[in-house]
């Protein structure tokens, strides 16, 4: 195991080497730069600016300057957060995007397996209707009509709840509605996906025999058919991942929640190329490696799939 | 059974979700302001936008302020006299003033602060506001290697004098800019891009920083040692970078804010009959308008193509059924507030009724070889936001009504559609609008003057130029009004750019929130405001 | 199981039939809209800014913030959501089928280096791919759904290698193996017939995804170009100012909702009929 956990994380580096470059040619490649403000700037002062960001290098020893950098853990300053350093900017956004989509992916695993799991065992009853319907809720409202709701239900109606922001950071009142906000989507996908892999795990012969072994019914179900039924979920984990981030994005800009989600939008309308690699770079990490967990998951959970 | 492991993992969630929580001590008065965007920097010098000014004008404070008309009133100096030939000013500094760390503070800072801002080491984008300076410009350009032959010096400790190249009536308004702000040397030293950071930064101002988290909040906290505070009455500031109207009207429902940046445009009508006193307005100096590129065609070298677009749009339709409460219609560049001395100029045709001016626009655009079976078609470009699709539908409307032209709309985000306005190359007309940085009508106009960097729609006319020049030299403030209002009539003459509208910057604020009053110019300062028991 | 059975199947299925009809009415609005609609798409009615629904005067669902009759968009913007979600969804299929059953078939080394490159695109923020395609390539219809198919497949590659994964196991393909049949063959005959239930429902995922993707996007001013519009556009106007004029939002909201339903209860239903354990 650890060999194979070895292995994935050196055949990580790679993959990292080419995100870093693709990210930073393309931010190279795109017209507009940083500093294109809609205000009078000189010729000369233009050319301090860029002198100021080594801009005015060739592009090949500004990427090896960047790599050179990013190697002592330096991402860089930002050209929208002038009084920043990328590394700063991440360190304060970070942990609380983390929060937010973890608290969503949890609640979303917990609520849709519970979810899809109910609806599998009333079958074509109507509390399994309820259930398809509510899952049904959750894809067809887009997040950015789903927030404003909340914050206008819960928030400006009833003030139950803040209607947006992040507070200072501890207060669990601030986090509620973005989380559900986020979570919702992802909620349905996992509800819709277990529902018909339990169904079909529930007809897979081996539960058949269990239940004619006269095997507790309880023992079957989490023992055998929960274990086939969470296969797809774990491969779904991986899109999911992708998805809060994409989502976090709309999430944090509509609550104003200081995310990197928010950095992430507000950088790459801005030309703020080093703040964008940054934060690419860093989700190029988390996704790396959140996908190898998920692959050692689905090796541990699915028996039929060969540890190489 | 699922749920009670539901339940288990919904008590683990919400316990990540809690790591404590605290409130605000009470009896401290706050004054909540949402304010747009993130600020991109807290250093005067490298600062470029409204949002960044706005904490600016709280945490530092200039030799000047401007009142609520932007006529300069006393800020860290006292009392300043002029030379007959207006090129030199001299200050006097309060006595006694201090750095929100308890040093003095001097005339010796404002150099600083002045020569750091043209220095080329320093990049600031802004450094040109400085030009009138004796050898700003020189410095800037690297000409000039040494700083501090910038035509400013301190005479002795309270006592600071600037030396101009030319006459610059609008001087003492500039100087309540950001860019004429103090910063302290030392921290600036120790720091470097830091030294804005909370724990490093000393200001002058009467706030000083307590907390910026960055895309959250920034939160300031009353200074003591700041030569008015006596009359400051509020214990903290703080300001919230919150983008969309919508969500900021949200917050303010919800009783989260005392102050919006801005009101919804589409609900601006309903919150006007509804919000009774809360809701509030001040004439900017804005002028929106489109530009036509002048270098390519079909509009290089067509003035009456352009005249009549320019003719058909229904400026009154749209403030009056579209933008309402939030325009003025605009026939000139100038706009009819800020700047006492001038007088606003209109395009010729503006008596007119719009019936006449499209009848007139008809014929111009057949003698510009355009008609029914052969119709212009055209690209607008725009900025994404909701306000200006809107603006710009609606102008399409009215010229597939008027005159049958095609118009494309394309929106650019906003980096890309600044791009393509100063490349000039991929252009036909675009939306473009201006923020005046002083209150004096030269703002607007040096704009379009041969070469300046913003002049996107590329006009070029020597007699403009000429007049400009000589409104420079001039120190006469009636003759040199008169050369600058000639100017703009060529301008409009021309029909360089279409005139649309002047922005009317439009807020909520909380009943109990008094004596906050922005200025045409946009500044805004917390230390005024009052907030009575609620 | 049999393509006959099958059919015969899903015409029994009351949802997915009641699907099937809703996806037709809508289709068939989308396509004839023009000749229901009283009014033109682009054309502004100065009086009934952000006015609501008006029998009598063809204004069926209102008008928007520009006094522009929203029936005549709602359908307009359903030509352009539909062709969006259908065109990006079967640019998902193609490759992330076909990449998803070759890296799972194949496995070892081929697998690694192939699921390497989805991760690579996966972490790309998309955002710039998309500023970068309509500067170099030119904003239009087709940049938009080529540049959502070419972001989503991955979630189909994804998921379908999983499956595959699991089913190259399975005693048939061993079979296959056992009689010499060529991987291209396995492939094409076994593992890809045999992955249309978990492709069917990623598809039904697929569909929702490009149409929000669009709106995304148009929210970023790189979508449908004024005066055409998607309803992501609408909807996301709508949703801008739902408490004063709701049916801003509702109309086409309703719309995209029924829609998605539909496909997915017709995916349901389909899975269904498909079901080849039955």
């Amino acid at each position: 195991m650890l060999s194979i956990l070895l292995k994935r994380f050196f055949g990580a580096i790679p993959t990292l080497f080419v995100i870093i470059t693709l990210t930073f040619l393309m931010m190279r490649l795109t017209p507009g730069g940083p500093f294109d403000t809609g205000r009078v700037v000189s010729p000369e002062v233009q050319a301090n600016l860029m002198r100021a960001y080594h801009l005015d290098e060739p592009l090949f020893s500004q990427y090896l300057r960047y790599l050179g950098d990013l190697a002592r853990g330096d991402f860089g300053p930002s050209f929208t957060s002038k009084d920043f350093s990328v590394t700063q900017l991440i360190r304060q956004g970070f942990p609380v995007s983390l929060q937010l989509g973890l608290s969503a992916m949890a609640m979303a695993l917990v609520v849709g397996l519970g979810l899809g799991t109910f609806g599998a065992l009333h079958r074509n009853r109507p509390s399994d209707h309820a259930v398809i319907v509510f899952a049904m809720v959750g894809i067809i409202v887009p997040s950015f009509v789903m927030a404003p709701i909340l914050t206008l239900v819960f928030g400006v109606t009833l003030h139950w709840l803040p209607a947006g922001g992040w507070g200072d950071g501890h207060q669990l009142s601030y986090k509620i509605l973005p989380v559900v906000a986020l979570a919702l989507p992802r909620i349905s996908s996992i509800a819709r996906l277990s529902r018909s892999s339990m169904i079909e795990a529930l007809e897979q012969p081996f539960i058949r025999t269990a239940y004619a072994k006269g095997l507790p019914r309880r023992l079957v179900l989490f023992r055998h058919a929960m274990r086939a039924a969470i296969l797809p979920v774990v491969s779904y984990l991986g899109p999911a991942t992708a998805g809060i981030i994409t989502g976090s994005i709309v999430v944090e800009q509509v609550f104003s929640i200081p995310g990197i989600g928010r950095y992430f939008v507000d950088a790459a309308l801005n030309r703020d190329y080093t703040l964008v690699a940054g934060v690419v770079v860093f989700y190029g990490c988390i996704i790396v490696l959140f996908n190898l967990i998920v692959d050692i998951l689905y090796g541990v959970l699915d028996p039929r799939v060969s540890r190489r | 059974m699922p749920m009670k492991r539901a339940v288990l993992a919904m008590g683990v969630i919400l316990a990540f979700l809690s790591v404590g929580s605290s409130s605000y001590a009470g009896g401290e008065v706050v004054l909540r302001r949402g304010n747009a965007a993130e600020p991109e920097s807290l250093d005067p010098a490298r600062s470029d936008t409204v949002n960044a000014g706005r904490i600016q004008d709280d945490l530092f404070e200039g030799l000047v302020v401007l009142d609520p008309e932007d006529r300069p009133l006393p800020g860290a100096a006292e009392s300043w006299t002029v030379s007959a030939d207006g090129l030199t000013y001299s200050f006097t500094l309060r006595a006694g003033l201090s750095w929100s760390d308890g040093s003095p503070l001097t005339a010796e800072d404002f150099v600083y602060s002045f020569r750091r801002v043209v220095d080329p080491a320093t990049a600031s984008s802004y450094a040109y506001i400085f030009f009138a300076f004796q050898n700003a410009e020189e410095i800037v350009q690297g000409k000039i290697k040494d700083p501090s032959r910038l035509g400013v010096e301190a005479v002795d400790p309270r006592t600071l004098r600037i030396h101009l190249k030319r006459p610059t009536p609008y001087l003492l308004a500039e100087l309540a800019h950001a860019k004429f702000m103090p910063v302290k040397k030392a921290n600036v030293e120790k720091f470097g891009a830091a030294f804005t950071q909370p724990g490093n930064l000393v200001s002058n101002g009467a706030f000083i920083l307590e907390e910026w988290t960055p895309q959250a909040r920034v939160v300031l906290a009353k200074n003591p040692k700041y030569w008015d505070a006596a009359n400051v009455h509020i214990d903290k500031v703080i300001f919230y970078p919150i983008t969309s109207p919508n969500e900021e009207l949200n917050r303010y429902r919800a009783g989260e804010l005392d102050i919006t940046y801005a009101v919804p445009n589409a609900q601006a009508e309903s919150l006007r009959k509804t919000a009774g006193e809360e809701f509030r307005s001040n004439v900017q100096f804005e002028s929106s308008y489109l530009g036509f590129n002048l270098t390519k065609p079909p509009f290089a070298g067509n003035p009456k193509l352009r005249q009549a677009l320019s003719m058909t749009i229904d400026r009154e339709m749209l403030a009056e059924k579209l933008l309402k409460v939030g325009s003025i219609p605009a026939y000139g560049i100038v706009p009819p507030v800020g700047d006492p001395a001038y007088k606003a100029q209109r395009v010729s045709w503006a008596s007119l009724s719009q019936a006449e001016r499209v009848a007139k626009a008809k014929i111009l655009y057949a003698e510009a070889g355009y008609g029914p079976d052969h119709p212009l078609s055209v690209e607008l470009r725009l900025t994404t936001s909701e306000d200006a699709r809107k603006v710009a539908i609606a102008i399409a409307s009215m010229w597939q009504t008027a005159l049958g032209v095609k118009t494309s709309l394309v929106t650019e985000e906003f980096k890309m559609l600044v791009a393509h306005r100063h490349e000039k190359q991929v252009t036909q007309v675009f939306a473009d609008a201006w923020v005046g940085d002083y209150p004096d009508a030269t703002t607007f106009l040096d704009l379009f003057t041969t070469g300046s960097g913003e002049n996107d729609p590329g006009y070029a006319n020597p007699k403009f130029d000429a007049l400009i020049a000589e409104a420079g030299k001039t120190l006469d403030t009636a003759r040199r009004a008169e050369l600058l209002q000639q100017a703009e009539t060529l301008l409009l003459e021309d029909a360089a750019i279409a005139p649309t509208f002047n922005h009317v910057e439009l807020f909520l604020a909380k009943p109990y929130v008094k004596n906050y009053r922005p200025n045409p110019c946009g500044y805004t300062y917390s230390k005024a405001v009052t907030i009575l028991p609620h | 199981m049999t393509a006959d059975s099958g059919w015969r199947r899903l015409l029994r299925n009351p949802m997915a039939m009641a699907g099937l009809t809703v996806l037709g009415l809508i289709l068939l609005l989308a396509l004839f809209g023009p000749f229901l609609a009283a009014h033109e798409i682009d054309e502004v009615f100065w009086d009934r800014i952000g006015a609501p629904p008006d029998f009598a005067a063809g204004f069926y669902f209102g008008t928007d913030a520009n006094g522009r009759d929203l029936f005549a968009r709602t359908l307009a913007g359903a030509r352009v959501s539909l062709l969006v979600g259908t065109a990006a969804s079967l640019i998902s299929l193609v490759i992330g089928v076909t990449y998803g059953a070759i890296a799972g078939y194949l496995g070892g080394r081929i697998d690694a280096v192939m699921m390497r490159i989805v991760d690579i695109l996966y972490s790309l923020p998309f955002v710039f791919f998309v500023i970068l395609l309509t500067v170099y390539v030119g904003r239009s219809l087709s940049t938009i759904f080529i540049t959502i198919g070419a972001v989503i497949w991955l979630d189909m590659a994804r998921i379908v290698r999983g499956q595959t994964l699991s089913l190259k196991q399975r005693e048939f393909i061993e079979a296959a193996r056992a009689f010499g049949a060529t991987d291209r063959r396995i492939i094409l005959r076994h593992i890809i017939p045999n992955l249309w239930g978990p492709v069917i429902i990623s598809m039904l995922l697929v569909i929702p995804d490009a149409i929000l993707t669009e709106s995304f996007l148009s929210f970023l001013g790189l979508g449908v170009q004024e005066p055409n519009t998607s309803w992501g556009v609408l909807i996301g106007d709508g949703a801008q100012n739902m408490m004063e004029t709701p049916w801003m939002l509702l109309f086409p909201g309703a719309f995209l909702a029924l829609t998605l339903l539909a496909f997915n209860f017709l995916g349901d239903g389909l899975r269904d009929a498909m079901d080849p354990k039955e």
